[in-house]
């Protein structure tokens, strides 16, 4: 019941329907052919060793032994014309600034709920939405410094917005990690094939965090400091790499404290004022005078700090609003209220529970379609009707009459594939693909590329690291 | 009526203190019915950090306690020009919505006590919100008799319900759930009242306000039966007391590893509000 391919055939991104080769993948393809038989298994072997030397590891919620695993890597690229990039970008752009537009104008005077565009019902019965961001700017007018944007491809030029990670959008380094591996595995395959770089994201991103530094900031460079929740949290490989690419302090809540008017780190020589804090830190884990009373993974009195100009929090508290799956049907509203222009990047077509028309459609086409969770992530809680038992499907009937408002509902999208290296050779697999884009008041930067996912069992659509997927090195072509 | 205050805080530490915090809300602001004439904050044992205005307007002050101090003061001294409004404080402003203060907290969250308080009115609130809060008011004064000692700062309304007694805090908490219930918007409010021939009391006074189209926010202290004139000056306003506590405090005991040595604090209150004569 685990591999039924969507009735409509999947676009392949590598070949045409009659073989050829498409012309992204027409360098690689060349040089593929010219490899001797072995040479790619070799090379996956090489990779895994790679992968293990260098650490990157993820922990997988809800594994009965909770153990570190590594995230299966496919050493053939995922490829994206230099055309095609353009018109991504463009749509990024356009989907980020409007994010950071309507972010501003939920904590100040909601004039998209004013012009009915959006309904108040969603912000009023919304735990993402902070009152205590109601009336603050923070520095430099930027809401979402990282965002990670999840787009799915169904045809050659059909990309469409998936998810909006606006909170802390993990998995960038593995994107960095995706490339040097290939590099150290393939260096001739890159002189063959002109790649965009992406081994300058953390230097872009520490560039970007201190172009966003508070006003309380004074001297050269502003300090940034990457504020993990410890070595226990799923991301925490990435947090250190983070910290460590980018030349900046790795700390817990613990080595941070208020003082003279600003968040302080414990340094060898002394308490320093940082200015910037890139959190992987949850908002209601953030500050345990303003959110959860008993978190001891922030730091007390950073709000206060916070409002008061003497740090920046990136990404800004209460950004989850705008990646809420709710509000994640409304987007191509939103982003024509903010920027006066049609969406370039379409939504996938979604359908709301709450709307009783809406629900009684789900609740007939469940076996067709893909129920989420509001407020979930990572693949978790979600039926996929396709590759569901009637028994599943009926108890997510129950749980979705429930509470019907808890879930919005996609159609099983046939995502494009792009092939993995198997033992019986080139073999194609779903993808998805997560661009990482930084925003500073300098502008929004996008790193040409991003995190493919793949998922590795043949015919299936679920690409989460979480649920079993693999990652690819992204590649965007040079003109 | 022009009203001198002084107001000191002191918690006593069960031991030399490692690291702490207080969030200070006690900085009256000029609005409709008081205008401050002078105001300080001056702290023994702790030092400012920072100060900004909040979610609701209120200015807040973050101060930091001194490692090692096993006590700490916080005193507010101030004069206020007070204006009989009838209660009336008027339109409301600021970024948060009305609904916001038509949401539930958790010190506020309806139960069946609330439920039988406001039988019968549900008619009268969508046309007269003014005669439903009046109403409200006097229910609520007859359902929560005034009594200290009996609730402390957790006290949800509910529960300050089914005991049928508690402070002005739980009072006002039972008002607030009772018109949120009704759909009205409502808040809390923390601040100073003028008691005839009482120079010293033991604590701040607390009093809700309901939203009324036309009117704006109007206040309601249940605990006097009254609606707030020229003897009552404004501090903060919140969903809840949480949100607008003169003083709301974090401390690290001297041993991490002893938290419940910080719940052990005492708190004490050394509070006077009197009628001077005004420039």
């Amino acid at each position: 019941m685990t591999s039924e391919l969507p009735a409509e055939p999947s676009y392949d991104e590598m070949l045409e329907p009659d073989g050829t080769v498409r012309p992204a993948y027409e360098g690689y393809r060349r040089w593929l052919e010219a490899q001797p038989a072995g040479h790619l298994r070799r090379k996956g072997v090489e990779a895994e060793a790679f992968f293990r030397r260098t650490g990157i590891t993820f922990n997988v919620y809800g594994a009965a032994d909770a153990e570190e695993r590594l995230i299966p890597f496919d050493p053939v690229p995922r490829i994206i014309t230099a055309t095609q990039w353009r018109k991504l970008s463009r749509g990024i752009d356009q989907r980020v600034r409007a994010i950071n537009a309507f972010l501003h104008d939920l904590y100040h005077r909601q004039e998209i709920v004013r012009a009915g565009r959006v309904p108040e019902r969603l912000l009023r019965d919304n735990a993402a939405y902070l009152p205590q961001m109601a009336g603050f700017t923070p520095p430099g007018g930027v809401y979402t410094h990282i965002v990670g944007i999840d787009l799915v491809r169904t045809g050659e030029d059909d990309f469409m917005v998936l998810e909006d990670n606006a909170r802390t959008p993990s998995g960038v380094s593995y994107m960095l990690e995706n490339r040097e591996t290939m590099m150290a595995m393939f260096p001739e395959l890159f002189t063959r094939v002109r790649v965009r770089e992406v081994s300058d994201y953390p230097r872009r991103l520490a560039r970007s965090l201190a172009a966003c530094a508070p006003a309380a900031f004074a001297g050269d460079k502003p300090t940034v400091a990457v504020l993990t929740p410890g070595i226990y949290n799923s991301a925490y490989f990435e947090h250190a790499f983070l910290a460590d690419q980018m030349g900046a302090e790795l700390v817990e809540g613990s080595d941070l404290k208020v003082e003279g008017g600003r968040v302080a780190m414990r340094t060898t020589r002394g308490w320093q004022p940082v200015d910037v804090i890139y959190r992987r830190v949850d908002d209601d884990f953030l500050d345990p005078l303003s959110f959860n009373p008993s978190s001891v993974l922030g730091v007390a009195g950073i709000m206060d700090v916070y409002r008061a100009g003497g740090i920046t929090i990136a990404n800004a508290p209460g950004t989850g609003i705008s990646d809420d799956k709710a509000i994640y049907s409304f987007m191509p509203e939103i982003v024509e209220f903010y920027t006066g222009e049609k969406p370039i990047l379409p939504n996938v077509p979604t359908w709301r529970c709450s709307e009783p028309d809406a629900l009684a459609y789900v609740l007939d086409n469940l076996a067709d379609l893909v129920v989420k969770e509001v407020h979930g992530s990572g693949g978790y809680g979600m039926l996929i009707g396709p590759t569901s038992s009637k028994r599943e499907i009926a108890a997510f009937s129950a749980k979705l009459r429930a509470r019907p408002d808890n879930y919005i509902a996609q159609p099983t999208l046939s995502l494009s594939t792009v092939p993995i290296f198997t033992r019986a050779g080139l073999a194609p697999r779903h993808v998805d693909l997560r661009p990482f884009v930084l925003v500073s008041p300098h502008g929004i930067d996008i790193t040409p590329g991003g995190l493919t996912r793949v998922a590795l069992k043949k015919g299936s659509l679920v690409v989460n690291s979480s649920q079993g997927g693999g990652t690819k090195d992204s590649w965007v072509l040079d003109d | 009526m022009r009203l001198s205050i002084d107001h000191a805080t002191t918690y006593q530490f069960a031991g030399p203190v490692r690291q702490g915090l207080q969030r200070l809300r006690l900085t009256p602001a000029t609005a409709r019915g008081q205008t401050v004439i002078a105001w300080d904050i001056a702290c023994d044992g702790a030092v400012v950090e920072v100060g900004f205005d909040d979610e609701y307007g209120n200015r807040v002050t973050l101060v930091s306690l001194t490692p090692g101090a096993e006590a700490v003061t916080i005193r507010a001294q101030g004069l206020v020009e007070t204006r009989d409004e009838a209660g009336v404080t008027g339109r409301h402003a600021g970024y948060l919505p009305l609904w916001h203060f038509a949401r539930e907290t958790a010190l506020t969250a309806p139960g069946v006590g609330v439920g039988a308080l406001i039988a019968g009115l549900a008619e009268g609130a969508a046309h007269d919100r003014l005669a439903t809060l009046h109403v409200l008011s006097d229910r609520v004064a007859a359902a929560v008799t005034y009594a200290p000692g009996h609730t402390d700062v957790a006290t949800t309304a509910e529960a300050a319900l089914s005991a049928g007694r508690g402070v002005c805090q739980d009072q006002a908490h039972v008002l607030i759930a009772a018109a949120r219930a009704l759909g009205i918007p409502a808040r809390y409010v923390s601040g100073y009242l003028l008691i005839d021939g009482r120079e010293t009391q033991e604590a701040g006074h607390g009093w809700a306000e309901g939203h009324v189209d036309g009117l704006g926010w109007v206040g309601f202290d249940v605990a006097n039966a009254i609606c707030p004139d020229d003897r009552y000056v404004r501090l903060a306003v919140g969903r809840d007391y949480l949100d607008a506590a003169p003083v709301k405090g974090l401390t690290t005991a001297v041993s991490p590893k002893d938290r419940t040595a910080a719940a052990r604090d005492r708190m004490a209150i050394a509070l006077s509000v009197t009628a001077v004569s005004g420039a």
